[in-house]
């Protein structure tokens, strides 16, 4: 009793927001310079300065009249570019004024002993100043890696992003993609199925299921352990040499489906097992005492519960799935990859490989959203209000 | 010859022994009451007469049919013999209608159209007609157990189990799916049913029959178990009861 009356005649005083404010106006500040930094060392390198002729003019003494003539050449355009990137880091410090105003506010109530709202401005002031040190770690991070690219004469950017190299051969790399596209879309397909199919056969029930279970438990753990480039490569080269009737003489493409199939299968089967143990049993029981057997229960009841929920761990195999396509080029398969690299060694360039890599991030990005609006679709049918 | 009879029936976990011979006998048209304190083993009892447990020993016969066992049909048994629990178990990706035509319509083969009129008659009947195409997770839980009942009933089974159906509901709930049993009840269905809702007890079974440490300790009209019981062991336990407020 005693001690909760005290509690409430001493309330808590709300810390002052100044020293984060303040900390935040001199992140926000210093992130303004090194952006104006970076960006005056793209101008250079976009008007073709070398470090060589950099330290020509430092030693001469006449680095800003010499660099600004080479600078004025730029463009109209790229000025615009660089004047609107170089006031991105201005919009720090809308929040950051924003933070300095409500530590104050919250000083000014203080004095006047007004502690409510102390509080709330400074729990405003606290949030203001975090959001602009969050987006000054971004925004750092953003130039950072601008210079990065252009440092050194743009030796990161001529190795990886030679733009005229990547825009002519764009063409093929992106046909030699749909190879990889083909490849995935086919052996998601057979995945789904032949994944269910073991996870069922892992989970028959009764004695007579063991065989089956020992089985299915076999092949699961042999193929999640073997890596699935080695699996393209005995399947690739093995079974041509086998010389099997229809096995033997499939086009390159098949072998590789074939064989990322068996390896992915294992692991969505996993999946799919994990997903179907995760529905209650009373699910299953319920379903059994309405006098449905295994399969109907299987069938209507359990595996579309399981399904919603392995949907987000099924889409990151099959992430997994579509860079291992990637593989293929062991067998020969002209792929995404294996086109860019001849390109590569022809060109002595890596932009190419640049190529692949974005369109790699391109297309599981779409898919990503895709999920999570199918989910979100979903949730809101069978939930209810609560 | 009952329409029901269990005999000296055995139930083990393990090294747990949690039914020791139970003998009990259900007529066509009877409400038969289980009551016991907590963990006794009634929901095991109800699970093994509709084949969800395998029992250890004894048998169960229905109409003279011998129902436990190896060999039998227990897809077959759970179409004559429906069970609600209570947790409701309802399928929650499936609308009320779906939950309640899925098993009319696999198990006994009817057309969509003589299911869902089947479903709706149903419905109505538990009053939830305009809730058919709601989910599960949008109702409350005593329309939940009520839609439950009326999927169980779908299959138009000769008897039913019912385990504690309103334990999970909220007081005020619980008088709505009581109501229900009332006229199933009524209406002449067999029932067996583990409740600890002793004044229904006493107002609708033809017999109770008190569970303890794995056996029935007594059984007989509902008058006789809550008026003048014989054992100690079912005084006891009426007395906790009543002290618990729950009478
Ligand atoms: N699947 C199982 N495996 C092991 N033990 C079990 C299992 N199911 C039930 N039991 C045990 O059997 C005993 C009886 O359980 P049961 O659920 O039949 O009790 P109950 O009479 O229905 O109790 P309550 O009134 O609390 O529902 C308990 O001790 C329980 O722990
Ligand atoms: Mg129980």
């Amino acid at each position: 009793m005693n001690t909760h009356s005290d509690r409430f005649r001493a309330p808590s005083i709300p810390k002052s927001a100044m020293p984060l404010s303040t900390a935040a106006l001199l992140i926000s500040s210093l992130t303004t310079l090194l952006t104006w930094f970076v960006l005056w060392q793209l101008a250079l390198a976009m008007a073709g300065v070398t470090e060589e002729q950099v330290a020509v003019s430092l030693e001469k003494k006449m680095y800003w009249s010499a660099m600004l003539a080479r600078v004025s050449d730029l463009p109209w355009f790229a000025w615009l570019v660089l004047a609107v990137l170089a006031l991105v880091p201005l919009l720090l410090f809308f929040p950051t004024v924003k933070a300095i105003l409500q530590a104050r506010q919250a000083r000014t109530a203080l004095q006047f002993e007004n502690l409510i709202a102390a509080r709330v401005a400074t729990a405003n002031s606290s949030n203001f100043s975090w959001y602009a040190i969050g987006y000054s770690v971004f925004v750092v991070l953003f130039f950072g890696g601008i210079w990065f690219v252009i440092a050194k004469d743009i030796a990161v950017g001529n190795t990886f992003f030679k733009l005229d190299l990547m825009w002519e051969k764009a063409s093929l790399v992106v046909s030699a993609f749909l190879t990889n596209v083909f490849i995935f879309m086919v052996a998601q397909v057979f995945i789904l199925i032949w994944g269910l199919l073991i996870a069922l056969a892992r989970m028959v029930p009764g004695a007579a299921g063991q065989p089956i279970r020992l089985l299915a438990t076999l092949y699961t753990d042999a193929f999640r352990g073997l890596p699935s480039v080695i699996t393209i490569y005995l399947i690739g080269f093995g079974l041509p040499l086998t010389g099997f009737p229809i096995l033997g003489d499939l086009p390159p493409v098949w072998y590789a489906i074939f064989a990322l199939t068996l390896t992915y299968g294992a692991y969505v089967a996993e999946v799919y097992r994990a997903g179907i143990e995760s529905i209650h049993p009373s699910q299953m029981m319920a379903a059994r005492s309405l006098g449905l057997n295994f399969t109907q229960t299987m069938r209507f009841v359990i595996v579309p519960q399981a399904i919603r929920r392995i949907i987000p761990p099924l889409l990151n195999d099959f992430i997994g799935l579509q860079k291992d396509t990637a593989l293929v080029n062991v067998i020969g398969t002209i792929d995404a990859f294996n086109q860019s690299r001849i390109l590569a060694s022809n060109n002595f360039n890596l932009s190419t490989v640049t190529i692949v890599a974005i369109l790699f991030v391109l297309i599981t990005i779409p898919q990503a959203r895709l999920v999570d609006r199918l989910l979100e679709k979903d949730a809101s049918k069978t939930r209810g209000a609560k | 010859m009952s329409f029901l009879e269990i005999n000296n029936v055995v139930k083990r976990f393990g090294s747990l022994d949690v039914l020791r011979g139970i003998n009990l006998s259900v007529e066509e048209h009877q409400v038969v009451c289980l009551i016991g304190p907590s963990g006794c083993g009634k929901s095991t009892l109800l699970r093994c007469i509709n084949g969800l447990e395998p029992i250890s020993g004894g048998e169960i016969r229905i109409l003279g049919d011998r129902v436990s066992g190896a060999g039998v049909d227990v897809d077959r048994l759970r179409r004559d013999v429906g069970i609600v629990f209570q947790s409701f178990n309802l399928f929650p990706h499936m609308t009320v209608l779906e939950n309640i035509c899925l098993a009319p319509r696999q198990v006994l083969k009817l057309s969509k159209e003589e299911a869902e009129s089947r479903a709706i008659e149903l419905l109505r009947r538990v009053q939830l007609e305009q809730k058919a195409k709601a989910f599960p997770d949008q109702l409350s839980g005593g329309q939940q157990q009520r839609v439950a009942i009326a999927r169980a009933l779908a299959m138009q089974p000769m008897l039913m189990l019912l385990d504690e159906i309103t334990s999970a509901l909220d007081p005020e709930l619980v008088a709505e799916v009581l109501d229900l049993v009332r006229d199933l009840a009524a209406e002449g269905m067999t029932m067996l049913l583990a409740t600890h809702e002793m004044g229904f007890a006493k107002e609708v079974s033809s017999k109770v029959c008190f569970l303890y440490q794995g056996v029935v300790h007594e059984e007989g009209s509902p008058e006789r178990i809550f008026g003048d019981p014989t054992e100690d062991r079912t005084r006891g336990f009426l007395k906790s009861i009543i002290e618990a407020g729950r009478m």
